[in-house]
């Protein structure tokens, strides 16, 4: 999907999307970001960010399915992490059913449900 | 108080995945008055209140965050004195030429160690507010386009070297450490808020391993019902938002922290208490930053912490 582009009428019905490491499922339609339905799942911690591809803390990597995105920063996506679709959850747009892995500091959070809400990790100081 | 030096934030230059997007968003849910595009494709904006030409620039980029961050200062003599004094300090300066920036003058460049770009300059065209001079009405009918902040208030900028920054910052350009939070081991500190006027805050920083990033440029509300219409319209919008409405702690500020469509986080924010450059140091402990970032709710999120541009 080309940036502004608004999602065609038949993405609109619910796709399901799997997350592997965990097996959980989830549905998304073709309007909504694999981010914002992921974090209807409830599960706490799931590191909802800036959603408009600028802070990075959302990355996954998509294994299957076929999806459009938005811009996102280069500072987080790479020519490599493109060809490898390791891209950032807010501004991907499932086409179909998917399948996908989270990594970085998304992976810490949904492999970890039970990870109490106190233990922020406090800024690296010298 | 004698105001001369370093007078106040003149302009943030910040980056954005797609132009027109956003240009949408900074005029019309924003609500800053649109003031130019220059032959680079930046568009220039200001707050309605503002009189001079401009204070918040966007450029297009395949990277979110911000370029730099300038300061206005009294005068000519004066920028040529700044720069003299940041070089004998042993920071290297470089001046961008008048007009580079629209109706700008000459600016001085330098990189602190925190890895930001900061700027100084003294001359940028007096646009005005749309208020005339003379028998001055309270606010024009621009006030009421989208949020309507009146100015460009300060922005908190993460990297690493704090301590190197709060030097620069006081002892070179005249301003003061108005309120800090203390690492966890209470030996330095994590955060600092400096002034370089009356204003609680001028510009912040806060200490974070990766160099040169943005957590959010603030733009500044009349009042508390303001903060709250301004979280109408962000919603209305469907603008994400991070915190708030809320009041912070640190500097007693009303706050809401939301994000631009490119990620860049921004602030509509009221109010803080306003210090002088003889008061001591207000200090917050690292447990208690929770109550500094969110007052009544004390609770460090989260994304304060780890969502940066
Ligand atoms: S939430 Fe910031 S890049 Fe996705
Ligand atoms: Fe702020």
């Amino acid at each position: 999907m080309d940036k502004n582009e608004q999602p065609a009428e038949e993405t609109r019905m619910p796709h399901t999307v799997t997350i592997e490491d965990t097996g959980e499922r989830y549905t998304c339609a073709g309007e909504e970001s694999l981010l914002s339905a992921m974090a209807r799942l409830g599960r706490r911690g799931i590191p909802v960010g800036c959603r408009g591809g600028g802070c990075g803390v959302c990355k996954v990597e998509i294994l299957s399915g076929e999806f459009g995105t938005r811009a996102m920063s280069r500072d987080h996506v790479d020519d490599s992490d493109r060809a490898a679709g390791r891209l950032l959850a807010c501004r991907v747009y499932p086409a179909s059913d998917m399948s996908l892995k989270v990594v970085g500091k998304l992976q810490k959070s949904v492999c970890r449900p039970d990870r109490p809400v106190s233990s922020v990790t406090p800024p690296v100081t010298r | 108080m004698a105001m001369t030096g370093v007078l106040r934030p003149g302009h943030a230059q910040v980056r954005v995945l797609d132009l027109e997007e956003s240009v949408r968003f900074y005029r019309d849910v924003l609500g800053l008055v649109e003031t130019g595009r220059d032959a680079q494709g930046r568009v220039y904006f200001k707050c309605w209140d503002e009189r001079d030409h401009h204070s918040y620039v966007i450029r297009e980029s395949d990277r979110a965050g911000i370029d730099f961050f300038g300061f206005r200062v009294l005068n000519t003599a004066e920028l040529d004195r700044l720069e003299a004094d940041l070089n004998a300090y042993g920071l290297a300066t470089e001046r961008i030429p008048a007009g580079e920036m629209l109706e700008t003058g000459e600016r001085v460049r330098f990189t602190l160690p925190s890895g930001h770009a900061i700027e100084l300059y003294a001359e940028k065209t007096k646009v005005g507010n749309g208020i005339p001079l003379i028998n001055p009405a309270p606010w024009s009918l621009q006030r009421e386009h989208g949020i309507g902040p009146v100015r460009l208030d300060h922005a908190l900028l993460y990297g690493p070297n704090v301590a190197e920054v709060q030097k620069i910052f006081t002892e070179v350009l005249g301003f003061y450490l108005v309120e800090r939070v203390l690492t966890p081991d209470g030996n330095a500190n994590a955060a600092i808020w400096l002034s370089c006027g009356q204003k609680v805050h001028d510009i912040a920083f806060a200490e974070y391993p990766e160099p040169g990033k943005l957590h959010h440029c603030s733009f500044l509300m009349e009042s508390w019902d303001q903060v709250l219409r301004a979280g109408d319209i962000m919603s209305m919008n469907t603008v994400p938002v991070d915190i708030g409405p809320t009041r912070h702690g640190v500097t007693r500020g009303c706050t809401i922290y939301a994000w631009d469509p490119s990620g860049n986080r921004f602030e509509t924010f009221f109010g803080g208490h306003l210090p002088y450059p003889d008061y001591e140091t207000l200090t917050w402990t690292f447990d208690n930053f929770g109550q500094g970032l969110d007052y009544p709710q004390r609770k460090l999120h989260e994304t304060f912490l780890t969502v940066v541009s």
